[in-house]
């Protein structure tokens, strides 16, 4: 798990970014005091960090959110807390980054901090089932895109190559070439593999950085 | 089969209108639509299509209708607010002759509303701007069946020389399931009518919803509505869902029939036997099945999210011959299994079946 104070997780819209960064708190919470988990995300008005908040502040967990995240208003404003991320230097962070550039660029605020103090881990978040994204020549695309927009560069790469519930470990397994291509491509190593953890027997032992999740879900559903 | 990939709901319609041919695309952002523009901004340009946002929903509609006129496949998108601003270049198409493929993906309302999801829009949808006409209107309850409805939409569209409307739901827009993007067979049609050039070749054609002489005004108007009873005789798309020994008759479409679908199971595991009916062509509304259920349910439910405007037709179809009641949540709220179980049990003490 992180060895860096602050790990990022951006990439492609829809790429599960979201899920990943709800779970990698509640994983990293084991071994830190002071965790926090904030949600960067100003372009999507659903499916938001804010749904899990139950669950990870019953662990302990710092929730920074938008005031009107999961709210019936559309306002893409985030919460003077954000700059607790970098003037706290106590707390290990875990970021939701919005989808794309456009949702990269809401980041930028915070950058000139994160790269000052050096110790972060920005990850790119890979799906190659999403079809904009299916092949390494697109995610490069992305990667320049959305490192344009928030002028921080990607560390690693977490292949998260998903169908959703229909997703079998061939998936999986047939997709780690893909994220050795982007990782070639893009010249950033592959950090994790990301799956729902039913897939863990399946795949235990055949996928090298192996995280296991829960799929996070909206409280309605 | 194609290889299924993982899709939001907006980005499979965006990506099934392109199957369908569409290479023009007007319209302005809105929550929760909004994926489905951005999306079609990316794709657009790399197939020597055409993106615009618009100035306004106003200006997009105008421009569907001319490039509809001009013969080519052509769409637009919002969400209800905006639908209502497009209102007046709908009944112009209507007027004009014209196919076109517009999508609403509800949210809360009346007026500015809110942004989670809702069906508030079923009486417009059904019913409508001015004058007098009709739009098929197609509920699809599933991404999959987002991208099957968008490709049948383009198609009715172009067969009848009209608009057809694909109803979906915030929720539906927003989430992710998994899709295969087979075309099934594009049916494509030869558009003789439509102002394109002449080549020298024919007489103009003139595309025109006004008309000076109130009889050929009404002429127009009948041979229209000739049309609108070939559609109700041949397009009406309905799914019978567990009715074989139901008494207690769901009737419900999009998101809220998935969720129907779930207090179906709760209300059979208690032994009572319901069923539904759910419509996928809101119009044409699925007349004939629902009139031919009353032969055997004692009540029939709808399941909305709305204050249940689908309730009236559902009593006209079934000539009131059976109670019918609803189920409804509204403001972007979504009804539970619980809620749905709540109106069954109801229902069977109207019904006489209480269990």
């Amino acid at each position: 798990m992180a060895e860096k104070r602050i790990t990022l997780f951006a990439g492609h819209y829809g790429s599960g970014k979201t899920n990943i960064a709800v779970n990698y708190a509640l994983a990293l919470k084991k071994q830190r005091e002071y965790l926090m988990l904030a949600d960067l995300d100003i372009v999507n008005p659903y499916y938001r960090a804010k749904d899990s908040a139950r669950e990870l502040e019953a662990q302990g967990i710092r929730v920074i959110s938008s005031f009107f995240a999961n709210s019936n208003v559309d306002l893409p404003a985030l919460p003077q807390d954000i700059y607790a991320i970098t003037d706290d230097r106590r707390y290990t962070c875990v970021l939701d980054v919005g989808g794309d550039d456009r949702g990269a660029l809401a980041l930028g605020r915070l950058v000139p901090a994160i790269r000052e103090e050096g110790d972060y881990e920005m990850l790119l978040v890979v799906n190659r089932f999403r079809p904009l994204t299916r092949d390494a020549q697109s995610v490069r695309e992305v990667v320049e895109e959305i490192e344009t927009a928030c002028r921080l560069p990607f560390t690693g790469i977490v292949n998260n190559s998903n169908l959703g519930i229909e997703t079998t470990p061939e998936d999986v397994l047939g997709s780690l070439g893909y994220a050795r291509e982007v990782s070639r491509l893009c010249g950033i190593p592959v950090k994790m593999t990301t799956i729902e953890e039913n897939l863990l027997p399946a795949l235990q032992g055949k996928v090298p950085d192996l995280f296991p999740m829960k799929l996070q879900k909206r409280p309605t559903e | 089969m194609a290889e299924k990939v993982l899709m939001k709901g907006n980005e499979a319609i965006a990506e099934a209108a392109l199957m369908a041919g569409c290479r023009h695309y007007f319209g302005y952002p809105i929550t929760p639509q909004t994926e489905l523009t951005a999306y079609m901004a990316k794709r657009l340009p790399k197939m020597d299509g055409v993106f615009l946002q618009a100035e306004s929903e106003l200006a997009a509609i105008n421009m569907v209708i001319g490039v509809s006129a001009a013969g080519k496949r052509v769409m637009t998108s919002s969400s209800s607010p905006g639908i209502s601003l497009k209102g007046e270049g709908l009944s112009y198409l209507a007027g004009c002759d014209l196919p076109a493929f517009v999508v609403n993906v509800q949210r809360g309302g009346p007026g500015l509303g809110g942004i989670q999801p809702s069906q508030s829009d079923y009486f417009q949808a059904t019913r409508g701007t001015h004058g007098d006409y009709r739009t098929i209107v197609l509920a699809p309850d599933s991404v999959q069946e987002m991208v099957s409805l968008t490709i049948k939409g383009f198609e009715l569209a172009d067969k009848y020389r009209m608009t057809a409307m694909l109803l979906a739901d915030g929720t539906l827009g927003q989430m992710m399931e998994p899709v295969s993007l087979d075309a099934d067979k594009i049916v494509t049609f030869e558009k003789p009518w439509a102002a394109c050039g002449t080549g020298m070749k024919r007489p103009n054609n003139i595309i025109n919803s006004l008309s000076l002489i109130p009889e050929e005004l009404e002429q127009w108007n009948l041979t229209r509505f000739k049309r609108y009873d070939i559609v109700e005789e041949n397009e009406v798309m309905y799914e019978e869902y567990m009715m074989e020994d139901a008494e207690i008759c769901l009737v419900s479409f999009g998101i809220t029939a998935r969720v129907s679908k779930n207090a179906i199971a709760e209300a059979r595991k208690m032994g009572i036997k319901a069923g539904m009916i759910r419509p996928i062509t809101l119009w044409p509304f699925p007349k004939k099945p629902l009139l031919a259920a009353t032969e055997k349910v004692k009540a029939f439910i709808t399941v909305e999210m709305n204050m249940g405007q689908m309730v009236e037709d559902v009593e006209l179809a079934t000539r009131c011959r059976r109670p019918v009641l609803s189920c409804t949540r509204c403001g972007g709220v979504i009804p539970s299994p619980d809620d749905v179980m709540g109106a069954i049990r109801k229902a069977c003490e109207l019904g006489g079946d209480a269990k």
